[in-house]
């Protein structure tokens, strides 16, 4: 099986092809330019580079959320134009959990925080069993203190990683009771071979969707829902 | 001779559209997806659930557009896309999708300047129309007196200081309990009032002829709403105070409408206060568009932009303008609302000159007309 995956959740825009032997390109960055502007020519880039004829791509891995609606739409408007018209399916990969799987093979717990600003960030906790990626804590949008009530009452080491890190670096020591690292800037952040890894396994069990019928997940509702929930719920 | 077909996606705001256009003024099909109903609970478009809206609806509205057009993707000659202005979220959505389509199914990419299409509307409904023309632009969003010198080639010639008249019109609804889209509600109500019945005040603003300002006609029909408020408060409070206080509201459930009589102290009407501030606003809108045609020389009117459906607008301009022996042209109302078909017919003079876009095509949400 040969898959393009794609990551645009947040500020890195990053771009992979792999089969299940090989990652045959990955493109990343982390730079000011908007996805808009770079996400179909690294996409471009990947494919001559590894000189791949689209028809030979059986899939599209795309981190489907949460993280940037913005970012999130960017990357399913992308993917939804590219698998109508190569007429492929799309695999939906959970963004938390394709950052976890940065660390795929570590015996500690997983836990990547993504900055969600409003003070909360996008997280979930993961583990492997071998290389097979196990969630304890499904992917959800809460505080950095209900996040790390969770991760102590784990009671076990724990690897953070995420933009996440960055905003919450001084705080984790404060709160955190069990041992704890944090990934290194070279794992810390979204790498689309990590979302096509899980890709490719969860096209092996058929877990695709349509082009039709793909949709982000955001883990959030927009402001003025949020707000109109909040007034109906004081009447 | 095979023509010229152009696939053409609209997102800029809050309807999701698609449409097969065949050389610029033949529209195969012509899919909307309208958001209006989901909006209306907010009194006017949230940009975030529009976006999500349209990653929903882009798709589907696509294969309608193909399928009722009864074409293939392979026989296009060209994809077009919105790329301003508008809202960013929504924009974003239309040109990503836009972009890789055309990129994996080889098609050159167009941009399209939103206000470039709903001019470009008139000449679907008007095959014969051609540039020089005059136009005005009147929309939610805009308030514009255009000249459109070539195919592609603009250049304005006035402009509104503050609200565009759609905003007003907007505005209006909401304060007299009509809700969102103002401007349809607005014109309904207003064909059973007197233009006559209140004088509001139309603005002149020095030295710039033909430009507008409609924040003084707002805020006098507020004005108005609100010492007809108090008169009835008061009178209410002579009634009985307990009744008032307990009295169940008039109108308006949406979000941000405002209750409102549907009589005035005086006897004016609801529908009067419409009327008369249609009145003023077509007033200003037609003759300052047929003073600068006069000034520029121009034979013919056109009228683009959501506003263009207006009932009051369209004849009033029609009138004043052949009065002078001018022409004037509107397109039919579903070409006035947001629509893909338009783009398209805009693409084909972009696609003739050449004028194609790269992969790193951006949404430009403050895009200025003419501007490349």
């Amino acid at each position: 099986m040969k898959i393009l995956a794609i990551d645009s959740s947040a500020a890195v825009a990053s771009v992979a092809i792999l089969t299940d032997e090989a990652v045959l390109a990955e493109y990343s960055t982390d730079y000011k330019k908007t996805h808009s502007q770079t996400l179909l020519p690294m996409i471009d880039e990947v494919l001559r580079m590894t000189e791949t004829d689209p028809a030979e791509i059986d899939a599209i891995a795309i981190a489907a959320g949460p993280g940037s609606f913005t970012g999130l739409r960017i990357g399913a408007a992308t993917v939804k134009g590219l698998a109508m018209v190569w007429n492929v399916p799309i695999v939906p990969v959970s963004t938390v959990a394709g950052l976890a799987c940065n660390l795929a093979g570590t015996d500690a717990s997983v836990c990547p925080l993504m900055d969600a600003r409003r003070r909360q960030v996008y997280t979930g906790i993961y583990g492997f069993e071998g290389t097979t990626i196990v969630e304890y804590m499904p992917d959800a949008c809460m505080t950095i203190e209900e996040t790390m009530e969770k991760v102590n009452a784990m009671g076990r080491k724990v690897i953070f990683l995420g933009d996440g890190v960055d905003v919450y670096a001084d705080r984790l020591a404060s709160m955190v009771t069990v041992p704890y690292s944090v990934a290194p800037i070279h794992l810390r952040k979204q790498s689309a071979a990590s979302v096509g890894w899980l890709g490719l396994s969860y096209a092996s069990q058929g877990k695709t969707v349509s082009a039709e019928a793909f949709v982000p997940t955001y883990l959030r509702v927009s402001q003025a829902e949020r707000e109109r929930e909040e007034r109906i719920g004081k009447q | 001779m095979k023509g010229t077909y152009i696939l053409a996606i609209e997102s800029s705001c809050d309807e999701t559209a698609a449409a097969v256009v065949k050389n610029g003024r033949e529209v195969l099909s012509n899919v909307i997806s309208s958001q209006i109903a989901l909006h209306t609970l907010y009194g006017g478009v949230v940009p975030e659930i529009a976006s999500r809206k349209h990653i929903e609806k882009i798709n589907p509205v696509i294969t309608e557009a193909l399928s009722q057009a009864g074409m293939t993707l392979d026989e296009m000659d060209a994809v077009a896309v919105t790329y301003g202005p508008g809202l960013v979220g929504s924009l974003l959505v239309g040109v990503a999708e836009a972009k890789a389509i055309a990129y994996a199914a080889h098609k050159p990419l167009i941009g399209v300047h939103h206000i470039e299409g709903h001019v470009s509307a008139n000449y679907i409904s008007h095959p014969d129309l051609e540039p020089p023309f005059l136009c005005l632009v009147v929309s939610g969003g805009h308030t514009h007196i255009v000249s459109v010198e070539d195919y592609g080639t603009y250049r304005i010639i006035g402009r509104t200081h503050d609200d565009a008249a759609g905003e007003a019109y907007d505005k209006i609804a909401r304060a007299i309990g009509l809700g969102y889209p103002g401007g349809p509600k607005v014109d309904a109500l207003a064909r059973q009032g007197n233009p006559e019945a209140i004088a509001f005040p139309r603005a002149h603003i020095e030295d710039c002829p033909y430009d507008f300002s409609f924040s003084g006609l707002k805020s006098a029909v507020l004005n108005y709403l609100n010492i007809e408020k108090m008169k009835s408060r008061d009178a209410a409070h002579l009634q009985a105070e307990d009744l008032a206080r307990h009295g169940v509201p008039t109108g308006g459930d949406a979000e941000g409408t405002e209750s409102c009589q549907d009589v005035f102290s005086d006897g004016t009407t609801k529908a009067d206060l419409a009327a008369s501030f249609q009145a003023a606003v077509v007033d200003v809108l037609v003759t300052r568009t047929i003073a600068a045609a006069k000034a520029q020389g121009m034979n013919t009117v056109a009228i683009a932009g959501g506003v263009a459906s207006n009932s009051a607008l369209r004849n009033r301009m029609r009138e004043v303008g052949e009065a002078q022996g001018m022409r004037v042209v509107y397109p039919e109302p579903i070409l006035c609302t947001d629509n893909a078909a338009m783009i398209g017919a805009a693409a084909y003079y972009e696609f003739l000159r050449g004028n194609v876009a790269d992969l790193t095509l951006n949404a430009v949400p403050g895009l200025k007309l003419g501007e490349r």
